[in-house]
């Protein structure tokens, strides 16, 4: 028998107040990991798909839309650029990389990227199963696209139009599945790219022009059209020149992820700062019911603590139990919110994922949920502190005798 | 065993005991005889180590308990002495065993389960080690508070009015269970009563009468905080 054991017994003893004292604590401690997680997740995310991509060049609109459309395959696109731009882009001596991108059609809700390879090895793509594509209407699907459209190498499969479910199917220009890629934890897994010409094939014929006749296909590619083109600089000094370069033209617009990002979290910021509050006022009211909880229970224990005293207990050992009856509700209710606040990340996970353009998980755990733990210990232990006080002054001979 | 001179105790300003000589020898039992608020709580609790006496000498088993620091009294205290509070105080959220093991725990001393199973048997409580306080008897639960107060062998063995409301064989069965068990451990037995069974029941005893209180004006008006 020992401190802890004695202390847990007592609780055990109460299950009333002490389940409501654990929810209550559970309860805050879920909303704080949730927020934690699900705010730390994301920015991961957002970061790791806007890695190394210093501009995004697209049609005039807003920034924070043509970021959103382009890295993070959430948004509609702002517009199309003419397909001219990528080469006086490439000519740029401060450009190192350009990546084309063309937007427009998607399968069972996963957006068809038309591009190049170098889209995928600047998230480190690697195949999986069957190759890279080469020619027009080859496809190849990210992890997560793959196994949700049950995608199988040697398929056939029609893009429909839009970026939504429910378009109009392109079902004289079918795709051929050559390659799955594996998962990268980026935009890549919930794609299916194919090169930039199959996008243009799928609509043209959809306009009805034979793209077949040499001649009409000529003088198409004056017209020819991109969605935007991810740019990474060779210099840091392009950060202040190229966004004004291109700005300065008239159908151009240029958008830097980074800073758009923080913007959108500035956004999200305020929300996340108001759950954390609410959280907060949680954990406190947990600690004020524990407070009375130990407190109100002292005088029924007042024989208990002075028998122990009786039997040779210095007033120390009294202090450290009551002490440990609030470390221990406080464990209990964090351990129980952690892992439900894990849970709620989860579903929500779960439930983004049916939208196909975030992915998160409940399942992993960051070292700054540490700090869940001790916050909640200090709850405990703050509001243990003056029952613990008590149970040190108490007065045995008057306890005894009345 | 015990030799006390002019001891003194006070509440405040309130004198709750004065005694000018007590001497008990090894092994001997006593009773403390006296009506309600004459200080005979006050005196176990003296005797315990839990209360300080003002004035006076207070010597157990050649140990002067006044020189002795707060946590060197409580030490002592667990494993010198017994105490049988008047209210028996059984943790009402612990088994019988882990009642009785609560003494080690008080000690700080590893749980001596072995200890425990044989006293319950000895006072014929061996089926009701996993009981909770509130499913035993009256009787039941005195006997278990008897055990806990004899759990460590202690030299001195106090109760304080341990036949209150008891019938007359309840409260015979009550004084032979406690001289059986401070024969058992070696202690000396101290009760202290108003209850003038309690002189028939043990034969022998010391006897020491309390007056009403040092200062009657005083106790009447006021009560004895510690009674």
């Amino acid at each position: 028998m020992n401190s802890i054991s004695l202390a847990l017994k007592s609780l055990r003893f109460k299950p009333l107040a002490t389940s409501l004292n654990v929810i209550l604590m559970a309860v805050g401690i879920t909303m704080m990991t949730f927020v934690l997680s699900a705010s730390k997740q994301l920015e991961d995310n957002a970061q790791r798909d806007a890695q190394g991509i210093d501009l995004v060049v697209g049609a005039k609109g807003s920034p924070l839309q043509l970021i959103l459309s382009t890295i993070y395959q959430i948004d509609t696109p702002t517009g199309n650029i003419p397909l001219a731009t990528r080469a006086m882009l490439e000519k740029n001596r401060m450009v190192k990389q350009v990546i084309p991108m063309a937007l427009g059609d998607s399968y069972q809700g996963f957006r068809i990227v038309g591009t190049e390879p170098s889209y995928v090895e600047h998230y480190q793509g690697t195949i999986a199963a069957g190759r890279m594509f080469q020619a027009p209407m080859e496809a190849v699907f990210g992890a997560t696209a793959a196994a949700k459209a049950d995608a199988k190498l040697g398929g056939v499969f029609v893009g429909s139009h839009g970026l939504s479910r429910g378009g109009e199917e392109h079902k004289n220009a079918p795709y051929n599945v050559v390659g799955i890629l594996k998962p990268t934890g980026t935009v890549l897994d919930r794609l299916v790219l194919t090169p930039v010409d199959s996008v243009w094939k799928v609509h043209e014929v959809v306009n009805g022009i034979d793209v077949n006749d040499k001649e009409e296909k000529e003088a198409m590619d004056a017209d020819r059209e991109l969605t935007a083109l991810l740019v990474t600089y060779s210099s840091p000094l392009a950060t202040v020149n190229m966004p004004r370069y291109i700005n300065s033209q008239t159908d151009l617009q240029a958008a830097q992820p980074a800073f758009e990002a923080a913007k959108l979290f500035r956004l999200l910021g305020v929300g996340v700062d108001v759950l954390r509050g609410i959280a907060l006022i949680v954990l406190l009211s947990a600690g004020l019911s524990m407070f009375v909880a130990l407190y109100n229970a002292l005088e029924e224990r007042k024989s208990d603590l002075a028998i122990l005293r009786t039997l040779g207990a210095p007033p120390i050992k009294l202090f450290s139990l009551l002490l440990f009856e609030g470390l221990l509700l406080a464990t209990g209710g964090a351990l129980a919110g952690w892992v439900l606040g894990h849970v709620a990340v989860e579903l929500l996970g779960r439930a983004l994922s049916d939208d196909q353009n975030l992915s998160m998980t409940g399942w992993v755990a960051s070292p700054d949920e540490a700090w869940l733990l001790a916050v909640a210990l200090a709850v405990g232990l703050i509001a243990a502190l003056i029952p613990a006080i008590r149970a040190y002054r108490t007065d045995i001979a008057a306890t005894l005798a009345h | 065993m015990i030799t006390v001179s002019n001891l003194s105790y006070r509440y405040k300003a309130h004198p709750v005991l004065q005694i000018d000589a007590f001497h008990l020898a090894v092994g001997d039992h006593a009773i403390v005889l006296g009506p309600s608020g004459c200080g005979k709580s006050t005196f176990l609790h003296l005797l315990a180590g839990i209360l300080t006496p003002q004035t006076g000498h207070l010597h157990i088993a050649s140990i002067d308990i006044k020189q002795l620091g707060q946590r060197e009294v409580d030490a002592w205290r667990g494993k010198a002495i017994g105490f049988l509070p008047q209210r028996l105080a059984l943790v009402p959220s612990l088994t019988v065993t882990e009642n009785l093991l609560l003494s080690s725990y008080a000690n700080g001393v590893p749980a001596d389960h072995q200890r425990a199973q044989e006293l319950l048997l000895a006072l014929g409580l061996g089926d009701k080690a996993k009981s909770h306080p509130h499913q035993l008897s009256g009787g039941q639960k005195q006997r278990v508070a008897i055990a806990r107060a004899v759990f460590n062998r202690p030299k001195l063995l106090l109760a304080d009015e341990p036949t209150a409301n008891l019938d007359d064989a309840a409260c015979s069965a009550v004084i032979e269970l406690l001289t059986t068990q401070a024969r058992e451990v070696g202690a000396s037995l101290i009760v202290a009563t108003h209850d003038a069974r309690v002189l028939a029941a043990l034969p022998g005893a010391t006897t020491m009468h309390l007056p009403t209180a040092a200062t009657p004006k005083v106790a009447t008006a006021q009560g004895d905080r510690h009674e």
